[in-house]
């Protein structure tokens, strides 16, 4: 774009969040602190994302961004415009064609390969945070690996509910050693982030912190030995293709009860259909 | 003075792709392209330099790669007060560089180490975060004693130096978290 | 009603798009505003965007003003996204306050002084009535404009600094922080604190400094001070080793002289507030002022008790850029999330339910 450089980061921008981006991976779950610049998008939109992006896409990447799973809801449309527009990239909502995911609040259900990079945004980094919001505090307790007060917090859920209680940002141990934020995906999607074959990025700009896991690393949902992890999900079939393994958004139909459920994936749920499959509403809705 | 890279945006992102790449996924051997690298220096090790340091990082520059100071210093302008990253061609005593702290483990210096080969010479098993299962490494030019060495810098983790070795227009790296023996 | 996959939403961004310009113009029968009018007579407005958005340059601040219909938050954010991508040519000298043209100085704590009092073009008199000749877009008479003052002002500060009455404030010689560049981190030294300040939200810290005189962290304040007027700025290059004038900056400036006991070590003496903004933002720079003196408290030994005194809470705070964006980004979608909590209480209250 005129007036603007490749992705529109300047170059020297680039190799600060590059040299972060080394130490993150070399660090596997630790947040490392960088330079977040203002970016012509809202803080909490993905800023961070849009940066770790920016500075490792290169002109032969095909990038595909999604929000809650989607390629076509509005903020992923206007991120994916924001590459294409600066950086002149190819585009794709197809999972298996991308070469970089930028993601909000979902991993695809298609795992992910080894030449492929996901890049997470990322709107609060300290997994501690609601626990002990002083940052000197937890970076105290990370420094220390001290996550007592996160056990206590799960401890307290199962004797006060008789599970834990987080459904989403669900935390967990990385390498063994850092507890870290997955970002608000839903806990359904922890186990995907273990030993994934892909390299995993995560940019919070606001916050201005970049963390990553490493391709093939442990990633541990804290839990106890008699109340293991557990996902969590809508009991029923995707209605569009049938899907009973992926994770379900829930649509209200009408205002008596109605309800339907269907891939919150929507390139996944897409590419079932193309393959024939067929939910118990997929008639009606093709149809329409 | 040679130029710098041919193509300073493409060829700082397809280095930096491959650096990358190298550090997640420890000993395997990426190439880079783009720059013809002053003596003594290797054009991948120069095409390094080029693309991660500047006036924000100092540079420790092995007295024995002088010849490529006015070089580095009119591409990225690096200062010399410190060591973010130091550019070695034998590897250095890793006590005298930055390590960072236990809260702040990213403030290590990361050392960009010429070596001889990444295809031959003495191998290495690696194991740790990047790798499915452990992955072997041949490399020309580091200290015989390189695995212990390397061990004690491991141990420090989450502290520790960063390595990234250069040969030719090859590279790799382990990072700290890697764990490495000999074979 | 039948299912239908959310499609379009490229669609709909561009019909935003061009609601937003047609609104923003509004009824074609009303002359167009030009930016031109926005910097003269807007003139308050361009100063809290410049402040806030970090750069001086009244004609882009006019015309943020102008794209964000007014919303000046949404303006600061436009120049700051505008800014950083700016290249960085050199690094000016610090200017030097005492040798501003001045506008409008005055202290609170002296009668007269050198220099003397200058009340400038200022609210603070005005009654508050609604002027119904603007309605009428009345022409206003030229008023007495006082030159700005050729005679020094020296800062009250230095007058009591003479004294040796008030801490003294001698520049560092280290480089100073700079928040654009770098993450905060903690302790944070008082040149970032002042960064952070100068560069946040003016009602936040309005607010903040507020809460310090109501007996959140209060410490005796005294406008010692409040200047406003021309600075010039200079660079000095390194290959021609003398200054260069490359322009002015309208800024105020203000003082603040708070109470200190004293320690074993050191005598009873004033301590000092400091506030500084771009154009004219009085409010701002006295807001400031109270709150860079409540975050010295941990330096000056006095109890951190106060929301103001808290460093960290004020400098993650102040940022409105950073706020709004927190803020309104809950309006983007939540459902993946929501739909994890949804199926996590339907659980547990169908395990509760069984059990009763």
């Amino acid at each position: 774009m005129k007036g603007y450089n490749f992705a529109y980061l300047d170059e020297q921008t680039k190799r600060m969040i590059r040299r972060t981006l080394l130490k993150a991976v070399a660090i596997p779950g630790h947040q490392v602190p960088f330079g977040s610049r203002e970016m012509p998008l809202p803080y909490g939109w993905g800023t961070g994302g849009i940066q770790v992006t920016a500075a490792i896409l290169g002109a032969t990447d095909v990038l595909k961004v999604i929000d809650q799973g989607a390629d076509d809801t509005t903020n992923a449309v206007s991120i994916r415009r924001f590459f294409a527009r600066t950086a002149g990239v190819a585009t794709t909502t197809a999972t298996a064609d991308a070469t970089v995911i930028q993601t909000r609040h979902r991993i695809p259900e298609k795992q992910l390969r080894e030449d492929q990079i996901i890049v997470y945004q990322v709107p609060q980094p300290e997994p501690l945070f609601r626990l002990e919001p002083s940052r000197v505090e937890t970076k105290r307790m990370h420094g220390l690996a001290d996550y007592g007060l996160m056990h206590v917090k799960l401890y307290e859920d199962v004797s006060r509910f008789g599970q834990i209680s987080i459904s989403y940002d669900y935390p967990v141990m990385v390498n063994e050693r850092y507890l870290m934020s997955p970002s608000p995906i839903p806990a359904f999607d922890n186990p995907k982030m273990d030993m994934m074959p892909a390299l995993q990025l995560f940019g919070a700009g606001r916050e201005k912190r970049i963390y990553a896991i490493p391709p093939w690393t442990r990633v541990k949902s804290l839990d106890f030995d008699d109340h293991p992890f557990r996902t969590i999900n809508a009991p029923h079939p995707c209605g569009l293709c049938g899907a009973t393994d992926s994770y379900l958004d829930e649509v209200v139909t009408d205002d008596k009860g109605g309800r339907l459920y269907v891939c919150s994936d929507t390139d996944h749920c897409a590419e079932r259909r193309a393959a024939g499959h067929v939910g118990t509403d997929g008639f009606q809705a093709a149809a329409e | 003075m040679t130029p710098g890279f041919a193509d300073p945006v493409a060829d700082a992102q397809s280095c930096f792709r491959a650096v990358l790449e190298a550090m997640s996924r420890p000993g395997r051997v990426q190439s880079v392209r783009g720059v013809t690298a002053p003596a003594p220096l290797c054009d991948a090790a120069a095409a390094v330099l080029l693309t991660l340091v500047d006036h924000e990082t100092p540079l420790w520059l092995d007295p024995a790669a002088e010849a490529a100071r006015p070089w580095i210093a009119f591409h990225t302008g690096a200062p010399t007060d410190g060591a973010s990253f130091a550019m070695a061609l034998s590897l250095p005593d890793l006590d005298t560089l930055p390590t960072g702290t236990d809260e702040m483990p990213e403030t290590s210096a990361t050392v960009i180490l010429q070596v001889t080969s990444l295809t031959t010479g003495p191998a290495y098993i690696l194991d740790g975060p990047g790798l499915r299962e452990p992955a072997t490494l041949h490399v020309t030019g580091l200290p015989g004693d390189f695995a212990s060495i390397w061990q004690r810098n491991h141990a420090l983790f989450p502290r520790g130096i960063d390595l990234i070795l250069c040969a030719g227009n090859t590279l790799t790296a382990l990072p700290r978290s890697v764990s490495v023996k000999e074979a | 009603m039948a299912y239908v996959a959310v499609k379009g939403g490229e669609r709909a961004i561009d019909a935003a798009h061009g609601w937003l310009a047609a609104e923003r113009r509004g009824d074609p029968s009303i002359p167009p505003l030009g930016v031109a009018q926005i910097q003269q007579q807007l003139g308050r407005s361009v100063d809290r965007v410049m402040a806030e958005g970090s750069l001086y340059d009244p004609q882009l601040a006019a015309l943020a003003i102008k794209q964000a219909q007014g919303d000046l938050i949404e303006a600061a954010f436009l120049l700051r996204a505008f800014r950083t991508t700016l290249p960085r040519f050199a690094h000016t000298k610090p200017v030097d306050t005492a040798t501003m043209r001045i506008e409008r100085r005055i202290s609170a704590i002296f009668k007269d002084l050198p220099g003397g009092q200058l009340l400038g073009p200022t609210y603070d008199y005005t009654h508050r009535l609604l002027d119904f000749s603007l309605l009428d877009d009345a022409t206003v008479a030229p008023g007495p404009i006082a030159a700005a003052d050729t005679e020094t002002m020296p800062r009250v500060s230095d007058v009591l600094g003479q004294e040796g009455i008030i801490e003294p404030d001698t520049a560092s010689e280290q480089e100073p922080g700079d928040l654009t560049r770098e993450s905060l981190s903690f302790p944070a030294s008082r040149d970032v604190r002042l960064q952070a300040l100068a560069r946040g939200d003016e009602g936040f810290v309005l607010g903040m400094g507020y809460s310090t005189q109501r007996g959140y962290g209060g410490s005796h304040p005294f406008a010692g001070e409040i200047r406003m007027g021309e600075v010039s700025v200079e660079i000095e290059p390194a290959e021609l080793g003398f200054t260069i004038d490359i322009g002015d900056l309208v800024l105020t400036e203000c003082q603040m002289v708070n109470q200190f006991k004293g320690s074993k070590t050191v005598s009873p003496r004033f301590t000092r507030g400091y506030g500084l903004v771009f154009g004219f933002g009085e409010r701002k720079a006295m807001a400031m002022a109270l709150v860079d003196r409540a975050m010295r408290a941990e330096e000056l030994g006095e109890d951190v008790t106060a929301p103001a005194q808290n460093v960290e809470f004020v400098l993650y705070h102040s940022d409105n850029i950073e706020a709004t964006g927190f803020v309104e980004h809950l309006k983007l979608p939540h459902y993946v999330d929501f739909q994890s909590e949804l199926q996590n209480v339907r659980r547990m209250r169908a395990k509760q339910e069984t059990a009763e």
